[in-house]
């Protein structure tokens, strides 16, 4: 291919990424958005076979056929996850392209040192890209464990993580200098195992609300290495589209951290400074008042406004339908009703917004944070459905515990609040949540899907 | 391909990206990031030109994986992002 084309093609493509980006941050363009990105994803794949500059075509059958691999591994499982465990699918793919990366820049620092050493900024590059890469793939691996449940929620510290953390560290970076210093095979080894220690440390004392803001900081690191191995490689199209994503993805990361009130340098040096929490006492020996399915629909009938808190539990039973036939009957009955989102409700920004838009809840029904707060005064009856720390006032009350800070859905105010749980195990961020025990909460134990049947048909009955 | 300009580059496509979604509400923050991460699947790019020139078991090995995971990343990535997506189909805008 003529290579001014070739360079054309590529210019296309690393535009229709930027339109992809804009696209995906407005509701209405954003699927549009994505799939022009995958096409120019695509051609670049395509062109990249005719690349002018690159004139050896060892693997060509190989690599189809590896690509061939990938597609048949990738698509499956992003068609067939349940929404409800996207974001762990999401860390997973964010880990395998920074482990990508990582193998890229090895490839081909000892494709360029088999010609003699190279250049410093090449080797600064690789350095780079191999700590990075490797840091991202191990992290987001560790993050998915945890999502997924395989490994514990929890804040991960042991007693002196935060020495062995920074020794770590300081490892890698030594282990990086040695290879700059020397273009030796072993320095780059050392430092990529390293690096992969590194990710799993940094990841571990993570919990809770802070762990959707990982993964995403996580995907900004990714990008970054993506644009320092586009300099290895020679490819403006990796620079471009790779610090795109370095720097939308860190914008991005501060948002959900504002979103959060999580103070991002807090996140990112959480592993340093974390130290081992008192676990919450106290539990077994409080009562609590459960309800009946009846109690909670004579509740729901005769308030004049109920507001709805959904949470990871709504997503876990697949109650979005039950949960919009509740609020249409409720609205049948002149009650007023309306769905209180939490910006991390579930175990992303969003989660609840796509959850309650597939159940066709209408729009307007969904108020965030800052708009419902101040009317829950207002409000008889609060229906949490499977959430937990997004109410929790631990969050303002008990400083030192790991969602302190957090702004949350000020159900308290309200005059009943009704949670809908499994059991009385606390939520992902594993704090207790002294609601439970307060005199105007009900509870109502078992799935949420099934809870809200049974409020349904008891409702109907009345 | 100059230093200066790889770095001209690097610095305008920072502030670019920056740009695009400095506007992003709360909503879409997920599948903006779904999405950010499928466009850096594109190292798929960079996997296949090393695999092309890779000779030895090694070097090819190394590669031939990388041309794996990229393509996962890249593939899932985007038709995860839909699949998303395809839940606010039918509605406007809130912000």
């Amino acid at each position: 291919m003529n290579s001014n084309l070739y360079a054309l093609l590529g210019l296309g493509v690393a535009v229709s990424f930027v339109m992809a980006l804009k696209g995906l941050s407005a509701p209405k363009t954003a699927r549009r958005g994505n799939l022009i990105g995958a096409f120019g994803a695509t051609i670049a794949t395509v062109i990249v076979f005719f690349d002018p500059s690159s004139t050896k075509h060892h693997n060509t059958f190989l690599i189809i056929a590896a690509i061939a691999f990938g597609v048949l591994v990738g698509v499956p499982a992003a068609r067939k996850i349940q929404m409800t465990q996207m974001p762990q699918l999401v860390a997973l793919f964010n880990g395998v392209g920074g482990g990508a990366a990582a193998l890229v820049a090895i490839v081909e620092y000892l494709n360029l040192s088999a010609e003699g050493k190279p250049s410093t900024a090449n080797l600064i590059a690789t350095v780079f890209t191999v700590i990075v890469g490797s840091t991202s793939f191990s992290g987001s691996v560790i993050t998915f464990l945890k999502l997924q449940e395989l490994m514990t929620t929890r804040p991960v510290v042991f007693p002196g993580g935060r020495f062995v953390i920074a020794a770590t560290l300081a490892g890698v970076l030594a282990s990086g200098g040695w290879t700059i210093a020397s273009g030796g095979n072993t320095p780059l080894l050392v430092m990529g195992l390293l690096a992969l220690l590194f990710g799993v440390l940094f990841v571990l004392p993570v919990g809770g609300a802070d762990v959707p803001i990982v993964i995403s900081l996580l995907n900004a690191f990714t990008g970054l290495t993506v644009a320092a191995s586009g300099y290895v490689l020679q490819s403006t199209l990796l620079i471009v589209a790779g610090t795109l994503v370095g720097a939308s993805g860190t914008i991005l990361t501060r948002k959900m951290a504002e979103a959060m009130g999580r103070s991002l340098f807090g996140t990112l040096f959480g592993a340093f400074t974390a130290k081992p929490q008192a676990v919450a006492e106290g539990g077994e020996a409080r009562s609590v008042k459960s309800g009946s399915p009846d109690d909670v629909a004579i509740l729901l009938n005769y308030a004049q406004r109920v507001v709805i808190v959904p949470g990871f539990g709504l997503a876990v039973a697949q109650a979005q339908h039950t949960v919009r036939e509740l609020a249409d009957i409720l609205a049948a009955k002149g009650v007023e009703v309306a769905y209180g989102i939490h910006p991390v409700a579930g175990r992303m920004p969003g989660h609840m917004n796509v959850l309650l838009a597939e159940a066709n809840v209408p729009y307007e029904q969904l108020v965030e944070m800052e708009e419902i707060n101040p009317t829950f005064p207002q409000t008889d009856v609060v229906l949490v459905v499977g959430a937990n720390d997004v109410v929790n006032p631990a969050a303002k009350t008990t400083p030192g515990c790991p969602i302190y800070g957090m702004p949350i859905l000020d159900v308290a105010g309200a005059g009943n609040v009704i949670f809908l749980k499994r059991s009385m195990r606390p939520g992902f961020a594993g704090i207790e949540n002294d609601l439970l025990y307060d005199a105007k909460t009900t509870l109502l134990f078992g799935d949420a899907k099934d809870s809200l049947t049974k409020v349904v048909s008891a409702l109907k009955a009345l | 391909m100059t230093t200066m300009a790889i770095l001209t580059i690097f610095v305008l496509s920072v502030f670019v990206g920056f740009e695009v979604v400095s506007k992003v509400s709360t909503t879409l923050h997920t599948p903006l990031m779904s999405g950010a991460n499928a466009i850096h699947g594109i190292i798929l790019v960079g996997a296949i030109l090393v695999a092309d020139g890779a000779t030895s078991t090694l070097e090819t090995s190394l590669a031939i994986t990388a041309v794996v995971l990229a393509t996962i990343n890249m593939v899932g990535g985007f038709v995860v992002t839909d699949r998303m997506l395809e839940m606010f189909k039918g509605k406007g805008g809130k912000k």
